[in-house]
């Protein structure tokens, strides 16, 4: 780069005017907050915790929250806060670990379709086509049952069902791009295939990537949390959002906090990633940053 | 007193970016059998004007801050809803630019010919379905749609560009309006059709004695049409009067400043072109494309048995309508279009036969301009990213060399200096295909397409960059295949000129030749169908 | 048209296939037969319940005998329920779970459609930020936590609904129905907001301004039906959703539909009952998929030209 003297005007990218346009969008704001507090608390908390994890209090038994135990505690005596934390990291990592397998799937295979075109990406997206008419819900199922519940097939089965959407998106991203002006340029100037891919398409994919990702996180979560609930998603002694949400509903006449609390918590979730991830889109849409 | 009399209107938006005055204290007035021409290039406001009238702004941003629109003795500013909607469906009717989107896609065109007719917003007005259904029909005909009964039926999509402005104008005058604006109805269409259209405008403006205001950015086009012409400029009038006037003693700076953008008549300048062996030889190219999205794999033959050859310092014109293939040849010789068959020879070599790996030392040789300044300079780059690639890549500068040779592609192209470190998105449109044209001259190609580089572009902004074009031309010792479907534009800068249609060169002569004497009849409609800006 | 149905049915027999393929083998390579658990069973008895089911003929010839018998529609006898054919299984539990279907997908599409377009007419205002507030509430409560909440309150506390079942008691079909279709109306709340929004700012639009026409027939006569668009293509993966929420539906609300059944069955490890069942749900989705693209294509004119074969 040259050393900008002091008369040239500083441009301004489209990252910044983004990044200007989600600063202005308090719920967004609101959302990115919630998401950093809770990834530090889930790092923390094996430090943080109020109580240790397993601890039984079968004496105390189920308490409502009170000054001792925040939140209150279950049947068996444990402290909820504590149970929630560590719940909060497995959610969270299936979150983040399936939401990365679907990442690097969905982008491999979008963007090999929608570079090679033709009829391989014909036949590519034939075969999404086809996987998006599988009943995958119950696939995910059977999965696990077949296999026992393995916390690495789940991030696996989830991470293949929530490629589909992302090979598409970055599919038609590279498809359009393909066909802008500016790409045909780079051809025309005799630039190579990779230089092309890496200067000009990559970082314009990017926005719609990171949108996608931020949107898909909640509802990987939601899936774990629904096959949790049903008993087939993480096994005890670990702990996620949805088991717990599963426990609660069992004691919820008695109860109602240990339905309540870990219920509040998971929609606080996934309503701080969907405010984000709406933030982001309406910042980092093209149609958008126009005016 | 005349039908519609504007006095002082200002209207602004209100945006978080800040309040933009589009029009400022314009007043004008045009009355029945009349036709008003309000002539501005973009942002000047005209549009803007005249979409208030109907209250068809979006409120807000854009706020009405003061004038009166007097229609038939009501201000069309502060009248009540229920009367703005009788306006609109009684006595003021519109037609837009783009016949394309301004027809709905889901419902026949019939149906929304009669709606105005049968929901009509004065219940003892409304007709019984048959009834419109005549008028429509009667009113089809007339506008010129073959077998309108059948037509009825028909969907948007069904018709042609020209077609779907016809249903369009029938649409507008179904309620046989008083008023008629026209924003840009032609512009979206190719030149043969927009002569039809502008003959079927005023045909109808004489039978019915409709008063007419048209909006256009094009001088020459108002030329035939209009009885006044109001001249706009960043939201404020420049020079009103009536077309005779405007056109032949304007005093104006800005009006003369338009009128002497119109590119009109012959090229100025002398053909470069050297004699000898050609530089580009383009023999019996075919380029065919197979559409895979259709089952039936149908094949589109966008280029077809297309040879021509280029001598070096020439500027060659290739003209057609939209769908002639001219885009698709372009890419063809520069090999971004994979041909069929057929071969491109540049300097001897055999473009067509290299290898894609063997071809990139070419490429530097060949380069491409194109139309849209938006979509051809990449949004995450600086302009200095933007002109430091190929000289980069091509080793044509180093890392200490290339910060002064970026400055000096700006200097060349007519960019301020300080700008280096801006995004496309903060220029003007002229300016971003400065930038384009300074990245396609960094690699110092012997060669350049340019695919309709200035129809973009505002008229005077045209000009400008046609100046340009000539100047590198001249200065770089460049030869250069221009593609345009404007035949003045090509007139005014090509030695030579070929006319494609339906993927073949049907004529092929050196301009004035072609323009004195076109052989094909086909050419003639072409040239027949130019507006002119001269009177009479 | 009929061409565009036969090519799809036609498409969607290498999906059933690699469906049948799919699940038969993950089946069979699961650990352990279905009669593991039964520890107790002599290796005769064994021997004899494995013949009866074939389990004693090699994989492939197994394959075969199950999908003969699954194209003739015999998805054969239920490991568990013994003497009960899965098919048996199937049609008694279907018609309650797409009755439930039905009124959740009902609950969801007025609810979801009113309030897209309510939201769509004045964008950014508070005629849009509340209804849109409560769809992203509705998506970010999934039902097996709206279910037990809506139990809780209106069941325990209030004592407005009966908290199970489905047709024995007046009211017990609402609280199931409102849970299965929050979610969907949600979404379809933000889809028709999109469509809609996106419509109202075409050109086409203006012209039906500039026309004279009321914004009633503005709003449902042209904008509605491109609007909707978006929805009706949801339709098609919103039946599937639903199917697989009606698991826990079924499940929180005890509902003797197909989903509970499906989960017992996994549990219990009964496979012909979770094979027959995967592939019925399969053609199902295929099924609705195929008609909510029927509808698309029946609202949209330039498409239904084309799949008439029509040119332009």
């Amino acid at each position: 780069m040259i050393n900008p003297s002091p008369q040239i005007e500083q441009g301004s990218s489209l990252w910044l005017d983004a990044w200007i346009k989600l600063r202005k969008n308090k719920l967004a704001l609101f959302g990115f907050a919630i998401l950093l507090f809770l990834i530090v608390v889930s790092l923390l908390t094996p430090w943080i915790a109020p109580y240790s994890y397993e601890e039984q209090n079968l004496m105390l038994g189920a308490t409502a929250p009170s000054a001792n135990h925040w939140l209150g505690t279950d049947i068996f005596g444990r402290d909820m806060l504590t149970r929630i934390m560590y719940g909060g990291r497995v959610s969270l990592m299936v979150g983040f670990v399936a939401t990365a397998v679907a990442l690097v799937i969905g982008i491999l295979w979008g963007s090999i379709a929608g570079f090679v075109g033709g009829r391989v990406d014909a036949v590519m997206m034939r075969i999404v086509d086809i996987m998006y008419a599988l009943p995958f819900m119950i696939f995910i199922v059977l999965l696990m049952v077949v296999f026992g519940r393995n916390i690495l097939l789940l991030f696996v089965a989830i991470g293949a069902v929530e490629w589909l959407t992302m090979a598409r998106i970055v599919r038609g991203q590279v498809m359009s791009l393909r066909k802008q002006e500016f790409v045909e340029a780079a051809y025309s100037m005799g630039l190579s295939r990779w230089a092309i891919i890496r200067r000009h398409i990559i970082p314009n994919t990017l926005g719609p990537v990171i949108v996608y990702t931020t949107l898909t996180i909640p509802s990987v979560m939601l899936l774990e949390a629904f096959l949790s609930f049903l008993g087939l998603g993480i096994q005890p002694p670990q702990s996620s959002w949805g088991l717990l949400i599963n426990y609660g509903v069992e004691t919820m006449e008695e109860y109602p906090w240990l339905l309540i609390f870990p219920g509040i918590t998971l929609s606080l979730t996934l309503f701080a990633l969907n405010f984000l991830g709406d933030g982001l889109r309406d910042a980092l849409d093209p149609r958008a940053s126009k005016d | 007193m005349a039908l519609l009399d504007v006095k002082n209107l200002s209207i602004s938006f209100y945006t978080r970016h800040g309040v933009t005055k589009a029009v400022d204290k314009v007043s004008f007035s045009v009355d029945s059998g009349e036709t008003l021409a309000i002539v501005g290039e973009s942002g000047s406001g005209k549009s803007v004007t005249c979409y208030s009238l109907l209250d068809l702004l979006p409120r807000p941003p854009a706020v009405i801050e003061r004038g009166s629109a007097n229609f038939d003795g009501v201000d069309l500013y502060h009248c009540s809803n229920q009367q703005m909607q009788q306006f609109r469906g009684n006595d003021i009717a519109m037609i837009f630019q783009d016949p394309m989107t301004s027809l709905n896609p889901f419902l026949t065109i019939g149906e929304q010919l009669i709606e105005p007719l049968i929901y009509h917003s004065d219940k003892s007005q409304r007709l019984t379905r048959s009834k419109a259904k005549q008028e429509a029909i009667a009113l089809l005909d007339e506008v010129g749609i073959i077998d309108p009964v059948a037509r009825f039926n028909s969907y948007p999509h069904e018709f042609s560009g020209g077609m779907r402005q016809r249903v369009m104008i029938a649409m507008a005058l179904i309620t046989k309006p008083r008023l008629l604006i026209c924003d840009e109805p032609t512009t979206a269409l190719d030149v043969t059709i927009q002569a039809q259209i502008l003959k079927l405008i005023k045909q109808l403006q004489k039978n019915r004695d409709v008063a007419v205001i048209f909006i256009s950015h094009d001088l020459a086009v108002v030329a035939g049409i209009a009885d006044k012409v109001l001249v706009m400029c960043d939201g404020k009038t420049e020079e009103q009067n009536t077309t005779q006037e405007v056109f032949q003693n304007s005093t104006n700076s800005y009006t003369k400043a338009l009128l002497s953008a119109i590119p009109n008549g012959p090229k100025t300048s002398k053909s470069l072109a050297k004699k000898g062996s050609p530089l580009l030889e383009v023999e019996q190219v075919k380029t065919y494309f197979t559409d895979f999205s259709n089952t039936s794999d149908k094949v589109v033959k966008a280029v077809d048995n297309v040879s021509l050859s280029l001598q070096k310092g020439e500027i060659f014109g290739l003209v057609g309508e939209s769908g002639s293939g001219k885009s698709t040849l372009g890419r063809s010789i520069l090999q971004l279009a994979p041909l069929t068959s057929g071969t491109v020879r540049f300097s001897g070599t055999e473009l067509s036969a290299l290898h894609p790996n063997e071809l990139m030392p070419w490429r530097r040789k060949l380069q491409m301009i194109f139309q849209d300044p938006y979509a051809s300079l990449n949004p995450r780059m600086t302009v200095y990213q933007t002109l430091a690639e190929p000289l980069l890549y091509h080793d044509l500068a180093n890392k200490k060399t290339v910060a002064k040779q970026v400055e000096q592609l700006m200097d060349d192209v007519g960019l301020a200096r300080s700008s280096v470190l801006k995004y496309p998105h903060e220029f003007s449109g002229g300016q971003r295909q400065r930038i384009a044209i300074g990245r396609a001259i960094a690699t110092e190609p012997e060669f350049i397409v340019a695919d309709e580089p200035v129809s973009a572009l505002d008229v005077t902004i045209q000009a400008q960059i046609l100046d340009l074009i000539l100047d590198l031309v001249k200065q770089r010792d460049l030869t250069m295949l221009f593609i345009s479907h404007d035949l003045s534009v090509v007139r005014s800068i090509c030695d030579r000129v070929a006319v494609m249609h339906h993927g073949r060169l049907v004529e092929e002569a050196a301009t004035e030749t072609l323009w004195a004497n076109p052989k094909m009849d086909y050419t003639r409609n072409l040239l027949s169908a130019i507006p002119t800006s001269n009177l009479g | 048209m009929l061409r565009f149905i036969f090519s799809r049915l036609l498409q969607a027999i290498p999906v059933l296939l690699v469906v049948i393929s799919v699940t038969f083998l993950l089946i069979h390579s699961a650990p352990g037969g279905p009669f593991s658990d039964e520890k107790a069973v002599p290796p005769e008895v064994a021997r004899a319940l494995e013949a009866q089911y074939n389990l004693d003929q090699p994989l492939w010839q197994q394959y075969t005998s199950y999908l003969t018998d699954v194209l003739q529609g015999d998805f054969g006898p239920s490991f568990k329920y013994s003497g009960r054919t899965v098919n048996e299984l199937i049609a008694a539990g279907l018609p309650v779970t797409a009755e439930l279907a039905l009124y959740a997908m009902l609950v969801a599409l007025i609810i979801g459609i009113s309030a897209g377009i309510f939201a769509a007419i004045r964008p950014n205002t508070m005629q849009d930020y509340i209804p849109m507030s409560a769809a992203m509430l509705g998506i970010c409560m999934p039902s097996f936590l709206l279910g037990p909440i809506l139990i809780l309150v209106f069941g325990i506390q209030l004592e407005w609904l009966p908290i199970s079942g489905w047709g024995d008691i007046p009211g017990d079909k609402i609280l199931p129905a409102i849970t299965l279709g929050t979610g969907y109306a949600a979404y379809i709340a933000r889809l028709s907001r999109g469509g809609m929004l996106e419509v109202l700012s075409q050109d086409y639009i203006r012209t039906a301004r500039a026309k004279g026409l009321s914004e009633r027939l503005i709003i449902f006569k042209h904008a509605l039906r491109g609007g909707l668009i978006p929805v009706i293509a949801f339709l098609g993966p919103a039946f599937a959703g639903l199917l697989g929420g009606s698991f826990v539906v079924e499940t929180i609300f005890q509902i003797p539909g197909l989903g509970r059944f499906y989960v017992t069955s996994a549990f219990n490890r009964d496979y012909t009952m979770i094979l027959g069942m995967t592939i019925f749900f399969a053609g199902l989705i295929i099924v609705f998929n195929l008609l909510s693209d029927l509808i698309a294509l029946w609202l949209n004119p330039k498409l239904r030209h084309q799949a008439r074969g029509g040119q332009q």
